[in-house]
């Protein structure tokens, strides 16, 4: 249990219980057909979000992955305007613009979900030297999967990190799949931590499914960049409970080990925890409750709210040379 | 007025930009002691730090990546990225992220950036350091595509690119490094969009960028003596193009040549002759024409590279079919 008042485990509990359930309505739709495009569900991976969002300020900059929806929750992102801009609704985060994969939230320090993978690193150095020459005291944290730890920009962006001493906080939130394939089966060495350190990088490894322990780890290296500016890198252990994508049934898993890592779900974990320090079984369902509620309402006002304008379709492309179709649509 | 290379007049503009605004700076590889790979960023760092003219590892993923994230967090950073050919190892980051990030994020963000990559020949570095890349960089939306062709235009383009706040995608040629002009340094930033028209003609329109405009106003030069007049334009921004401009020229003398360096297939001279054709059929008096690369590498033999070169004598023919039929 984090040396913290009791209003904080609530409020943790809280983002964990919306993140479940914002997943798992976005799913629903997503199955409904009310939903179009890609749905990446961060089912199981609550805790890494949420202990991450914690420790960062919400002026840090963060920049996210495909799996991003809990990313964008824990930093402060609005679900109601992110469950829009899944339905491709008026209002949502970005319009209805770019849907689950591309959900930004600048207000919030929120650089992005990405659609490429590695990529949202490499703008998170960007952000950490902007920092530097705008003389703030923030700091840039980029997420990203296991399976990115082989993609280049990423190998790239952690050498120059390291090399140029820039305010960066890797942290690798490590659900063992990359896409629907067994990362270990495609990597090389001895994981992720050793990759990290051979680039000289400070490296802590933690089990992500405990939110005390990863908000511990992700407050000591936050403070640590932030007073340093020099990167680090978190590790963060936890296990994808649904397929890469809504559609993808996950039959390649081993069912037996998914009983197992099922068991070590991060919310009743924390649940635990609360129990201990004396919260009510009422308390904790009414949490649960209200979330669940939350989002249910949010998904009915999505799905009646209207489209975006169609000139949208052609504004915010650039300001010289805009599309011919501008012209026709600006009336 | 005073007289300075090509190279020289881009490091005035970058020096300049970067003294009137604290948030530009420049990243890339060998900016400080080498100065760039022409010179084009000789002093910067030593007057500027190393924090605003930052030396990278080759790493043009994230070099580019990190100016894309520089410039949504509020800076203005000039990616080197050294030649075209290299500009390629960046494009995920270019086009995936720079170019699409103000609209998928419904303007949330702009971003600022210039990608500097040198396109073209330079005598015998063969066939992955002489590519004409612009028409990649036209096709994708969310770009501006800047091509100077001389010193005055490196050091008044640059200025504009660094000020505006799209991504510029900055293809300077590399065997313009050393030319030498006239440039007025206290000029402002050109208009970007707006091509050059080099000499008045009103037997045909010649359109032309970067290095070819020298030898488009060579092949003038002849056919002018041959009574020929050409109408001659660099374009100067390869996106937007100058429509206005080339199409009011195209009205008077009812002719079009294009020629280009790059690759003539499904390069930016068919999307010029398109667009004429498209709007100005009816005023045509012949069918436009287009010159440009053969589509096969870069070869590096001396006698095979130059077979891939327009020159003004290819240049002149093609205007003398065009206007004697």
């Amino acid at each position: 249990m984090l040396p913290e008042s009791r209003t904080t485990g609530i409020v943790r509990l809280r983002t964990m219980r919306l993140i479940r359930a914002f997943e798992t309505a976005a799913a629903a739709a997503w199955h409904a057909g009310k939903v179009r495009g890609s749905v990446h569900e961060s089912t199981g991976q609550e805790a890494v979000a949420t202990g991450i969002g914690a420790a960062l300020r919400r002026d840090d900059w963060l920049a996210s992955n495909h799996r991003g929806h809990g990313h964008a929750i824990a930093k402060g992102a609005d679900p109601r305007a992110m469950m829009l801009e899944l339905f491709g609704k008026a209002g949502g985060t970005c319009g209805g613009k770019g849907g689950s994969m591309h959900i930004a939230d600048f207000s919030a320090g929120m650089l992005g979900a990405n659609g490429v993978v590695g990529d949202g690193v490499t703008l998170a150095l960007g952000a950490a030297h902007a920092i530097g020459l705008r003389g703030e005291d923030r700091i840039a944290c980029a997420m990203f999967g296991d399976g990115a730890m082989n993609r280049g920009p990423l190998l790239e962006a952690m050498n120059w990190a390291a090399a140029t001493r820039v305010p960066l906080l890797f942290v690798c939130e490590d659900n063992a799949w990359s896409a629907t394939t067994r990362t270990r089966d495609v990597t090389a060495g001895p994981g992720a931590v050793a990759r990290a350190e051979a680039f000289g990088l400070r490296a802590v490894s933690v089990d992500g499914n405990d939110l005390a322990t990863v908000e511990t780890a992700a407050r000591e290296l936050v403070e640590a960049v932030r007073s340093s500016g020099e990167p680090a890198f978190l590790h963060c252990r936890t296990w994808r409970w649904r397929g890469h994508y809504a559609p993808d049934k996950a039959l390649y898993r081993d069912e037996a080990e998914q009983a197992a890592r099922v068991t070590e779900d991060p919310i009743a974990r924390w649940e635990a925890h609360l129990r201990a320090a004396g919260i009510t079984e009422a308390e904790l369902a009414a949490i649960a409750a209200q979330a669940e509620a939350d989002i249910a309402r949010w998904v009915a006002e999505a799905e009646a709210a209207p489209y975006p304008a169609l000139r949208a379709a052609f504004t915010d492309v650039q300001d010289l040379g805009p599309p011919e179709e501008l012209a026709r649509h600006a009336a | 007025m005073t007289t300075l290379t090509y190279a020289e007049a881009s490091r005035l503009a970058l020096q300049q930009e970067m003294a009137r605004d604290p948030l530009v700076w420049a990243l890339g590889e060998d900016l400080g002691p080498e100065g760039g790979v022409a010179g084009q960023y000789r002093g910067l760092q030593q007057m500027f730090g190393s924090r605003r003219v930052v030396d990278t590892p080759i790493s043009e993923n994230a070099i580019m990546g990190a100016a894309v994230g520089a410039a949504v967090c509020g800076t203005r950073p000039v990616a080197e990225l050294r030649f075209a050919d290299f500009g390629l190892c960046a494009a995920d980051e270019l086009v995936n992220q720079a170019a699409k990030i103000r609209y998928m994020f419904n303007g949330q963000a702009r971003v600022p950036l210039v990608a500097r990559q040198a396109i073209g020949f330079r005598q015998g570095i063969a066939a992955q350091h002489s590519q004409s890349t612009e028409a990649f960089w036209v096709h994708i939306p969310g770009l501006v595509v800047v091509a100077p062709a001389t010193p005055a235009d490196n050091h008044a383009l640059l200025k504009a690119a660094i000020r505006c706040d799209d991504p510029v995608v900055y293809l300077e040629h590399k065997e313009l490094w050393q030319l030498t002009g006239e440039v007025d340094a206290e000029a402002p930033p050109a208009e970007l969009g707006v091509a050059e028209r080099l000499r008045t003609g009103r037997d045909l329109t010649l359109v032309t960028w970067s290095r070819m405009r020298h030898v488009c106003a060579d092949a003038a030069e002849t056919l002018a003596a041959e009574g020929i007049g050409a109408d001659l334009f660099d374009l100067r921004t390869l996106w937007p193009w100058d429509r206005g401009a080339i199409f009011a020229s195209v009205r008077r003398t009812g002719r079009l040549l294009v020629a280009h360096e790059a690759v003539r297939i499904a390069g930016l001279g068919a999307e010029i002759v398109a667009s004429v054709t498209e709007s100005l059929f009816g005023e045509l008096k012949a069918p436009p024409a287009r010159l440009g690369g053969p589509r096969a590498p870069t070869p590096f033999s001396k006698p095979l590279e130059d077979l891939h070169r327009i020159s003004a004598a290819d240049v002149a023919e093609a205007a003398r079919r065009l206007v004697r039929g």
